[in-house]
C-alpha cells in the first residue's frame, strides 16, 4: 500500500514541501522540484506579478505541483485574509499557508491572529495550512477552526538552526490529529530526516536549499533525507537506551528451560 | 520615550572614546558573537576594525544569503516637484539656488508612471521638495491614486509630516517611508538648516516613529554621509534603526547609506567618506541588524555598486533621475544632485543576473482596502 499524505482532497507521495524565495534565479525552481521530488511549493503572494510577461514567478512552477500561496507580509488576521482572497482571485487555488508575522526581528508567527485568520478562511472554503510556533493550545484551536495541517517552526525562519523546538513538536505529533508539517529552521537534510523519524507528516524547506552553494544538489539531498526519515518512522525504530544491551541476555536460560 | 530622548542618552565624547580606544582584540571578540549589542556595533565602526573588513564581509555575506537570499529589490525615484522653502546648504533644491522650478501635473505624473512601468519596475519612490503649499497632501494623494494603477509599492521621500498626514497617505496607498535625518548632530543640523520648516530637528527625528505608529509597512532612514564624522553618524543611524525595530516590530526597517554628491550650490562635504569607510558601515550594520534592509542608490558609481553586490545590500535604485519629469524628459530642469550610476533598468537587471543574483521587481502586494479603481489594477 502506498504511503500517501492526504491534505484536503489532494494525495501526495512526496513529503517534502519547498519554497520559491531567495533563489539567485527563479529558473532554478523546475530543477529543484524535479530533483527533490517535491509536490507542494509555497510562494509569497507579494512576489507574484501577474502583469509581468517575464518576471512572473508562477511561470517557473511546473503545473503538476500543488501551489501553496502564503500570506508573507501579513501583520494581522485581517491582512492575511485579504491576501488569501487576492491569491484565490489571482488563480492561485484554494490552498493557503497562513503566515502572520508582527515581529520582523525574529520573524516569529502570531498565534492568536493566525487562529482568527484560519477560522475565517476555512469558512470561505480555503484549505488552510497555518504556520505557528509549536504551541499545543494554539494547535488545538487550529484543529477546532478546521485547519488542514499544523505547521510548527523548528527554529526561526531562515536561521538554519535545526529542530530547536524538538520537544514541543514531539508533543504536537503525539496530541494533534492533523498532519504536522515542520516548517522553518531546518538547515540540513539530517535535521529534516530527524523530524520525519519523529513522526512529522512532512517538512517545508526553503532557505537551506536556496542558500546552498549547489541548490539543485541540496534539493535532491533533502528529498532523499525526508524519504529516509519517513521510512525509518514507518519501520518503527528500536527503543533507545543509554546502556549497551547484551545480545546474549543473562536470563536466556529461562527460555531454554521452558 | 521617543528616539529624541533616547539619543540624548549618548554623549558624543563617550562614543569617540570607544572608537579611539577599541583594539583588534575587541573586534575579534565582537566577530565571535552571534548577536551584537550597541557597543559591539560601535567597535565595528572603529579604525581598529578596518583590518577586519574581509572577515566582516564573509560574515555579512553569509547572514544576508540566509535572510534575504541572492536577491536585490529594484526601485526607481520619481521626482514630483522641486519647489522648496528650505535652505539646506548641501541640497540642490535649496531656495538659495536659482534653478528652474517645476511640479508635475497629474497628466505628467501618469506619463512618467507609464514610462517607468514599461521598464518592469513595481516599486516606486516619490520625492518632492519641502513646499507644502505646492506639493500638498491633497496633491500627493492625487498622484498616489494614479501611481497605484502602475505600481504595487509606493514609498514617499518628502518633507516630515504630522501623524494624521501619514495616516492619510497610508490610506491613499503609500506603504513605505524614506526619511533621512541628514545628520544626527543637533548643533550641526541647526547650522545647516537655518531657515524653513526643516529647521525643527526633533520634528524630523521623530517623523519615522510617527509613521510607524500609523502602521506604515516599512521605513528607511539614513544620514547624509559627508556632513559629519561618518563613524558617529553611522552609529546613530544604526541605533535609530534598532530603536524603530524594537519599538515597532511589525514594521520592516531599513537604512540607506547616501554619500554626498555634486549638486547646485557651493557646499562641499566636510568629511570625506572613502569607499572602504562606506563598506565598513555597510558590513557593521549588517552584523548589527541581520534582518534589516540596506539600500544603495545610484548616488554610487557603477563600479562601486557592482563590487558590493555580495556584501549585504538588499535594495538598489535603477534607471534613476533626480530631475522632475526626468523619466520622460519632458522639460529640462536641474536635478537634486548628480547621479553616478547611469545604467538603465534593463542593464542593471542583466548585471545582477550575470552575478547569480535575482533582480526582484515586485515584493509587495497592496492589502489595504482601497477604492475599486486601484484594486482592479493589482492583477
Amino acid at each position: 500500500m502506498k504511503d500517501l499524505l492526504k491534505i484536503g482532497d489532494v494525495e501526495l507521495e512526496s513529503r517534502l514541501f519547498t519554497g520559491t524565495g531567495k533563489y539567485g534565479s527563479d529558473a532554478l525552481i523546475p530543477e529543484i522540484i524535479k530533483e527533490s521530488g517535491s509536490q507542494v511549493i509555497t510562494v509569497a503572494l507579494r512576489r507574484v506579478d501577474m502583469d509581468s510577461a517575464e518576471n512572473n514567478i508562477l511561470d517557473n512552477i511546473p503545473k503538476h505541483v500543488q501551489l501553496l500561496p502564503n500570506t508573507s507580509g501579513a501583520r494581522n488576521a485581517g491582512e492575511a485574509v485579504r491576501i488569501a482572497r487576492l491569491a484565490r482571485a489571482a488563480g492561485c487555488g484554494n490552498w493557503i499557508k497562513i503566515e502572520v508575522i508582527s515581529d520582523n526581528k525574529y520573524l516569529l508567527p502570531d498565534g492568536y491572529e493566525t487562529i482568527r485568520a484560519t477560522e475565517i478562511l476555512v469558512k470561505e472554503g480555503f484549505v488552510v495550512l497555518p504556520y505557528i510556533s509549536p504551541d499545543l493550545m494554539v494547535a488545538r484551536a487550529l484543529v477546532d477552526a478546521g485547519a488542514a495541517t499544523v505547521m510548527p517552526l523548528g527554529a526561526p525562519i531562515g536561521s538554519n538552526r535545526g529542530l530547536k523546538t524538538r520537544e514541543l513538536i514531539r508533543i504536537l505529533i503525539d496530541e494533534i490529529d492533523l498532519p504536522i508539517v515542520v516548517d522553518a529552521g531546518i538547515g540540513t537534510p539530517s535535521q529534516a530526516c530527524e523530524a520525519m523519524e519523529m513522526g512529522a507528516a512532512a517538512c517545508l524547506v526553503n532557505t537551506a536549499i536556496a542558500g546552498a552553494s549547489d541548490p539543485v544538489l541540496m534539493a535532491r539531498a533533502f528529498g532523499q533525507a525526508v524519504k529516509a526519515g519517513r521510512a525509518a518512522y514507518l519501520a518503527g525504530p528500536g527503543a533507545v537506551s543509554s546502556r549497551g544491551i547484551a545480545s546474549s541476555p543473562l536470563t536466556g536460560f529461562l527460555r531454554e528451560a521452558d | 520615550m521617543s528616539f529624541f530622548d533616547k539619543q540624548n542618552q549618548y554623549q558624543r565624547k563617550e562614543l569617540e572614546d570607544i572608537l579611539r580606544t577599541a583594539t583588534p582584540l575587541d573586534v575579534r571578540q565582537v566577530l565571535q558573537k552571534g548577536s551584537l549589542r550597541e557597543k559591539d556595533f560601535l567597535i565595528l565602526l572603529s579604525s581598529a576594525a578596518e583590518p577586519f573588513l574581509e572577515q566582516m564581509a564573509q560574515k555579512a555575506h553569509e547572514i544576508t544569503i540566509r535572510q534575504f537570499g541572492k536577491t536585490i529589490l529594484l526601485y526607481t525615484p520619481m521626482y514630483l516637484s522641486n519647489f522648496c522653502t528650505n535652505q539646506c546648504s548641501y541640497c540642490g533644491f535649496s531656495t538659495g539656488n536659482r534653478i528652474a522650478r517645476k511640479q508635475l501635473t497629474l497628466e505628467e505624473v501618469e506619463k512618467e508612471a507609464r514610462a517607468i512601468a514599461d521598464t518592469g519596475l513595481k516599486h516606486i519612490l516619490i520625492l518632492t521638495g519641502d513646499a507644502r503649499n505646492m506639493a500638498s497632501i491633497e496633491y500627493l494623494k492625487s498622484c498616489i491614486h494614479i501611481l497605484s494603477r502602475y505600481f504595487t509599492s509606493i514609498s514617499i521621500e518628502i518633507y516630515a509630516l504630522e501623524a494624521q498626514e501619514y495616516r492619510e497617505l497610508i490610506h491613499a496607498g503609500v506603504d513605505a517611508l524614506t526619511l533621512y535625518q541628514e545628520t544626527y548632530n543637533p548643533e550641526l543640523y541647526r547650522e545647516l538648516h537655518g531657515k524653513g520648516p526643516k529647521s525643527d530637528y526633533r520634528f524630523r527625528l521623530e517623523a519615522p516613529e510617527r509613521a510607524c505608529r500609523e502602521k506604515i509597512r516599512a521605513v528607511n532612514i539614513g544620514a547624509l554621509l559627508g556632513l559629519d564624522a561618518w563613524q558617529t553618524e553611522a552609529f546613530m543611524t544604526g541605533i535609530h534603526a534598532a530603536y524603530l525595530q524594537d519599538r515597532f516590530p511589525e514594521v520592516e526597517v531599513s537604512i540607506s547609506l547616501p554619500r554626498m554628491r555634486p549638486h547646485a550650490g557651493e557646499f562641499q562635504p566636510r568629511f570625506i567618506v572613502k569607499d572602504r569607510n562606506l563598506i565598513q558601515i555597510l558590513l557593521a550594520f549588517r552584523l548589527f541588524m541581520p534582518r534589516a534592509g540596506i539600500t544603495i542608490s545610484t548616488r554610487e558609481s557603477e563600479a562601486f555598486r557592482n563590487n558590493i553586490l555580495r556584501l549585504g545590500v538588499t535594495k538598489m535604485s535603477a534607471g534613476s533621475t533626480t530631475r522632475v519629469g526626468g523619466h520622460t524628459n519632458s522639460e529640462d530642469n536641474t536635478g537634486q544632485f548628480e547621479i553616478c550610476d547611469h545604467r538603465t533598468v534593463s542593464e542593471i537587471k542583466s548585471f545582477i543576473q550575470s552575478h547569480g543574483y535575482q533582480p526582484v521587481f515586485k515584493d509587495w502586494q497592496p492589502i489595504l482596502e482601497m477604492d475599486s479603481t486601484a484594486k482592479e489594477n493589482h492583477f
